[in-house]
C-alpha cells in the first residue's frame, strides 16, 4: 500500500520525492492541471532572487521517480478509513488506497477586497503583490493611465495582525517579500520613489536582515513605521493614503501611483474543506492544529493523518521544504510501527 | 473608479428596513435649522409614498449632544430614550425611525449594550417605572430617515417632476455626499453600504439621475464633534475638518454636496460663510458656495416641491444656482416672505460668499 | 480683528506631497549612512542633550526625511556632538557628520 498526499505545492512535492526516495509508493493529488501550488505565481525568490520557475523545475523533475504517481486535476470526493487504511476515490473515478495520509494543501492570499478601506477593485492603482509578481516576470509597471510611476507604496500586513478581519496571525514572509519586490521595481524604475509602510519588520529568515540593509543603502528604498489607514482616489487617479508615521509621530498623507497590498496567508479553501471532513482540530488560527509545536509539527489530532507546510502556519520556503522532509520521517516511522504491529500512542 | 468593485462590497451590507407605519423621532437639529426639510420627509411619506408615520409631540430630545458632550451620564439617556419606546410602544408601533443621526447612532448603541449587558436593560426598565409609569418593548426596526427614503427612491424617482440634471446641457449633476460619521462608523452593518463606501445617499443620487462622486476625503468627519463646537475656543478645529473636506472635493466641481446627518448639514453649510469671512475662500464656481441639501430637501426638489416651502431659504450658501440648473421654476421674489405674503425682512450680505 | 473667537486649526498631519524633501535629498547624498536608520531609538536613549531638553536626534533626522525642516532647524543647536549615539549605533550611521551636514544644509 502506498502514502496518499493531498497538494501538490512545493511540501507536497517535497514530501512525495522523499518518501519515494525511502522507497515507499506515493500517490500525489493536484487539483490544477500542474503542480507546483503558489510557487507558480512568484518570479523570484528571497533573498538571494533565485528564479522560482528554477525551484518549481527541480521539484518538478524529482516527481519523475518511478514510485510517484501524480494525479494531476484530482480532487478527493470521499475519504474512508477502515482500520489501518484510507480508501479515497478521486473525482475522475479512480481509487486509491493508503496507509497514511499526508495534507499538503498550503495556503491561499487573503482577499484583499475584505479590507475594503484599501480599495482593491475599486481603485484602479491598486494591486496586489501577487499580481506585482506577474508584472516583474515582464519587466514592466505602469500605473493604470499607461504612466510611468514616480512614487510607490508597499503596503504591509494586509490581511494578517488585524482583528477587524478576524486574522490575528503574522504571515510571516510578507516583511522580506516586500523588501524583495522594492528592490525589484528600484530596478526597473531607478528614479521613482520606493516607501515601504510596515509595523514592524520581521527579517527572521538568514539573509533577510541584509537584504533589507541593502534596499536601504544600496537602492534607496524608504522604510516609514506606520500601517495604512486608508486610501482613497484622486481626479488623476492616484492613491491618496492616510497613515502615521509613528517614529515621527505625525499623521503622514501622500498620493501614490501605485500601491501594492502585501497579501498574508490563509489556510486554503482546500485545508479547511479536508479539516471538516476528516474532523481535524485547527489551531486559533485556521490552520491545522499540530500536536506540538515544537516536537510533532507534522502530527494531526488524528493518527495516521499528517501535515506539512502551510497548511499548519504560514512559512517560507525554506521551512517548508524542511517541514515536508520531517514530515517524511514521521510518516516513514508511523509505517514501520503499524508494520511491526505494535501500537504506540503518539 | 470600479463601480462594480463597490457594488460587491455593498452587497454584503443590505440592511432590513421596514416598509410601513414608523414612529418619528424629529431631531433637535434639524428642527431649527432646517425646519421645512422634516416637514418635507412628512409630507413625502404621508401624501406621496401614502404611509403611516407618527409625528409624536410628546417626544423629547434624546439628550445625545449632552452625552456626547459628558454632560448627561448614561444612565440618564438610557432612560430617555426607554421613554421614546415606551411613547412608540404605547401608540402601538414597532418601527422606530429617527431624523438624527446622533440619535440614530444612541439608539443602535443604547440597543446593542442592552443584548449585550443585559443588567443596564433592567435597571432601565425600573429607572423609567419609577419615573413615569411607563413600561417599553424594543423597536422591532430600527433605521434611520435616510434608510426610508433609500428604500423608497426607486418610488420617489417614478413620481419625479425634475431629475438631478443640468437641463441645459443635459448633463447629469456632479454630487458629493457625506455620510454622518454616526451613521456607519460605530456599527458598520446598520448602515447601508457600511461605513467605508456608503450606498444610502449615493443611492438615492444614481435613482433621481444625478450621480454621485466619490472625493477623497469622503468618509472625513465634518469636525461637529459636539465637544468642539460647544466650546467656542474649539471651534478651529472642528472648521478646520469641514475646510479638509471642501478643499478635498472642490476639484471635482460639485453641483452640491447631500448629507444625512442634521449636524453636518448645518455645519457644511454655515462654515462655508465663516471661512469664506476668515480666509476670503469660496468653493463654489463665480465667488458661489457649494449648495449642501439634505436627502430631504434633495427628495422635495425631485418631487416638485416649492424651494421655499421646504425652506431652502434658511440656508447660508445660496441654492439658486442649483435651481437654475436643475430647470426648476420657482419665484426669486418669494424668498423672504412669509405664508402670508408679508416680507421677514434679509439677512446680512457676506462680505465674500456671494448669495 | 478676529470676531470669532476662534481661527481655523492648521493640519499637523505631514503633508509628503508638499513638503520640500531637498534636503533630505541632500543629505542622503552627502552622509549615505543615514539612509540606515532603524528607529531603534539607541542614538536618542544615550543623547546628552537629549536627557537634558526635549532634543531627540533620531525622530529629528526622520522628520527632515519626511520634509519637515522647521522644527528640525529649530532644534539641532542643541547637539553637543559629544558623540555617544556614534559609538552605540547598530546600523553604524555617522551621526556626528549628519548633524554636521545638517548645519551645513538648513542654516547656510
Amino acid at each position: 500500500m502506498s502514502i496518499i498526499i493531498i497538494g501538490a505545492g512545493p511540501a507536497g512535492c517535497e514530501a512525495a520525492y522523499r518518501l519515494a526516495q525511502s522507497g515507499e509508493q506515493v500517490e500525489l493529488i493536484e487539483k490544477e492541471n500542474e503542480t507546483g501550488g503558489n510557487l507558480n505565481n512568484w518570479y523570484q525568490l528571497f533573498p538571494d532572487r533565485k528564479s522560482a520557475k528554477e525551484l518549481n523545475r527541480l521539484l518538478r523533475q524529482n516527481l519523475n521517480h518511478p514510485n510517484i504517481r501524480v494525479h494531476l486535476n484530482c480532487e478527493p470526493v470521499k475519504i474512508i478509513r477502515e482500520n489501518n487504511s484510507f480508501s479515497i476515490d478521486l473525482n475522475d473515478g479512480a481509487q486509491l488506497q493508503g496507509e497514511a495520509l499526508l495534507l499538503t494543501t498550503g495556503f491561499r492570499t487573503f482577499n484583499a477586497r475584505r479590507k475594503e478601506e484599501y480599495g482593491y477593485g475599486i481603485y484602479e492603482n491598486v494591486m496586489t503583490s501577487v499580481e506585482l509578481e506577474n508584472f516583474l516576470t515582464n519587466h514592466q509597471l505602469q500605473t493604470s493611465t499607461g504612466k510611468k510611476p514616480e512614487r510607490i507604496g508597499l503596503i504591509q500586513c494586509v490581511g494578517s495582525r488585524d482583528e477587524k478581519i478576524c486574522n490575528f496571525h503574522c504571515s510571516k514572509v510578507c516583511c522580506i517579500t516586500a523588501v524583495k519586490q522594492a528592490v525589484e521595481i528600484r530596478e526597473i524604475l531607478p528614479d521613482a520613489e520606493i516607501l515601504c509602510f510596515y509595523m514592524d519588520m520581521r527579517m527572521f529568515g538568514p539573509g533577510y536582515e541584509e537584504l533589507y540593509r541593502e534596499a536601504q543603502e544600496k537602492y534607496n528604498i524608504r522604510f516609514i513605521r506606520g500601517r495604512l489607514s486608508e486610501a482613497s482616489e484622486n481626479l488623476s487617479k492616484q492613491v491618496m493614503i492616510k497613515a502615521e508615521d509613528t517614529l515621527v509621530g505625525k499623521p503622514i498623507r501622500m498620493s501614490l501611483d501605485l500601491m501594492i497590498l502585501m497579501v498574508g496567508m490563509e489556510p486554503s479553501e482546500g485545508t479547511r474543506q479536508l479539516a471538516t471532513q476528516l474532523n481535524l482540530k485547527l489551531a486559533p488560527n485556521g490552520f491545522l492544529h499540530t500536536a506540538d509545536p515544537h516536537y510533532a509539527t507534522n502530527l494531526t489530532s488524528t493518527p495516521g493523518i499528517f501535515s506539512a507546510g502551510c497548511s499548519t502556519s504560514p512559512m517560507n520556503l525554506t521551512d517548508t521544504l524542511t517541514d515536508a522532509r520531517s514530515a517524511a520521517i514521521a510518516i516513514k516511522e508511523f509505517l514501520l510501527s503499524n508494520r511491526a504491529n505494535t501500537h504506540k500512542k503518539h | 473608479m470600479n463601480l462594480e468593485g463597490k457594488q460587491q462590497i455593498w452587497k454584503d451590507y443590505q440592511k432590513e428596513i421596514a416598509d410601513d407605519k414608523y414612529y418619528y423621532a424629529r431631531s433637535c437639529i434639524r428642527q431649527t435649522f432646517f425646519p421645512g426639510s422634516e416637514w418635507a420627509y412628512l409630507d413625502i411619506l404621508g401624501n406621496k409614498l401614502g404611509k403611516t408615520v407618527l409625528d409624536d409631540p410628546r417626544h423629547t430630545t434624546c439628550t445625545g449632544i449632552g452625552y456626547h458632550s459628558d454632560v448627561v451620564p448614561i444612565e440618564t439617556i438610557m432612560t430617555v430614550v426607554a421613554r421614546h419606546f415606551a411613547l412608540m410602544t404605547e401608540a402601538g408601533f414597532e418601527n422606530m425611525t429617527p431624523s438624527c443621526i446622533t440619535s440614530f447612532g444612541i439608539y443602535t448603541e443604547i440597543l446593542h449594550t442592552w443584548e449585550t449587558h443585559p443588567e443596564t436593560e433592567e435597571k432601565t426598565r425600573e429607572f423609567l417605572w419609577k419615573a413615569t409609569k411607563r413600561e417599553f418593548q424594543k423597536p422591532k426596526n430600527l433605521a434611520h430617515t435616510s434608510d426610508i427614503i433609500y428604500k423608497f427612491r426607486n418610488e420617489i424617482a417614478a413620481q419625479k417632476k425634475y431629475s438631478l440634471r443640468d437641463v441645459h446641457s443635459g448633463r447629469p449633476l456632479q454630487i458629493v455626499d457625506h455620510i454622518g460619521c454616526h451613521y456607519a462608523k460605530m456599527f458598520p452593518d446598520k448602515g447601508i453600504g457600511g461605513a467605508e463606501f456608503p450606498a444610502v445617499l449615493s443611492g438615492m443620487v444614481t435613482a433621481w439621475g444625478g450621480q454621485s462622486v466619490d472625493y477623497p476625503e469622503r468618509r472625513h468627519c465634518c469636525g461637529f464633534g459636539f465637544r468642539n463646537y460647544l466650546i467656542m475656543a474649539n471651534r478651529g478645529f472642528s472648521v478646520a475638518n469641514s475646510k479638509k473636506k471642501f478643499e478635498s472635493m472642490q476639484p471635482y466641481e460639485p453641483d452640491f454636496i447631500i448629507t444625512n446627518c442634521p449636524g453636518c448639514a448645518m455645519f457644511l453649510d454655515k462654515w462655508q460663510y465663516t471661512i469664506s469671512e476668515m480666509e476670503g475662500t469660496t468653493y463654489g464656481k463665480n465667488g458661489y458656495g457649494i449648495p449642501v441639501l439634505t436627502y430631504e430637501e434633495a427628495a422635495a426638489l425631485v418631487l416638485g416641491y416649492d424651494p421655499w416651502e421646504i425652506g431652502l431659504q434658511m440656508h447660508q450658501v445660496s441654492v439658486e444656482p442649483l435651481l437654475e440648473k436643475m430647470g426648476i421654476d420657482y419665484d426669486p421674489e418669494a424668498k423672504y416672505k412669509n405664508i402670508k405674503g408679508e416680507d421677514m425682512g434679509q439677512p446680512a450680505c457676506p462680505t465674500y460668499l456671494k448669495v | 480683528m478676529n470676531i470669532w473667537g476662534f481661527s481655523i486649526s492648521e493640519a499637523r498631519v505631514i503633508n509628503y506631497d508638499k513638503n520640500d524633501k531637498s534636503i533630505a535629498a541632500q543629505l542622503s547624498k552627502e552622509v549615505p549612512d543615514s539612509n540606515l536608520c532603524i528607529g531603534c531609538g539607541g542614538c536618542s536613549a544615550t543623547c546628552t542633550a537629549g536627557n537634558l531638553t526635549d532634543f531627540n536626534i533620531r525622530k529629528l533626522q526622520m522628520s527632515i526625511k519626511r520634509g519637515e525642516t522647521t522644527e528640525a532647524a529649530r532644534e539641532l543647536h542643541k547637539c553637543m556632538l559629544c558623540g555617544k549615539c556614534l559609538t552605540v549605533c547598530p546600523r553604524g550611521v555617522d551621526t556626528r557628520k549628519m548633524i554636521l551636514t545638517l548645519h551645513k544644509l538648513l542654516h547656510n
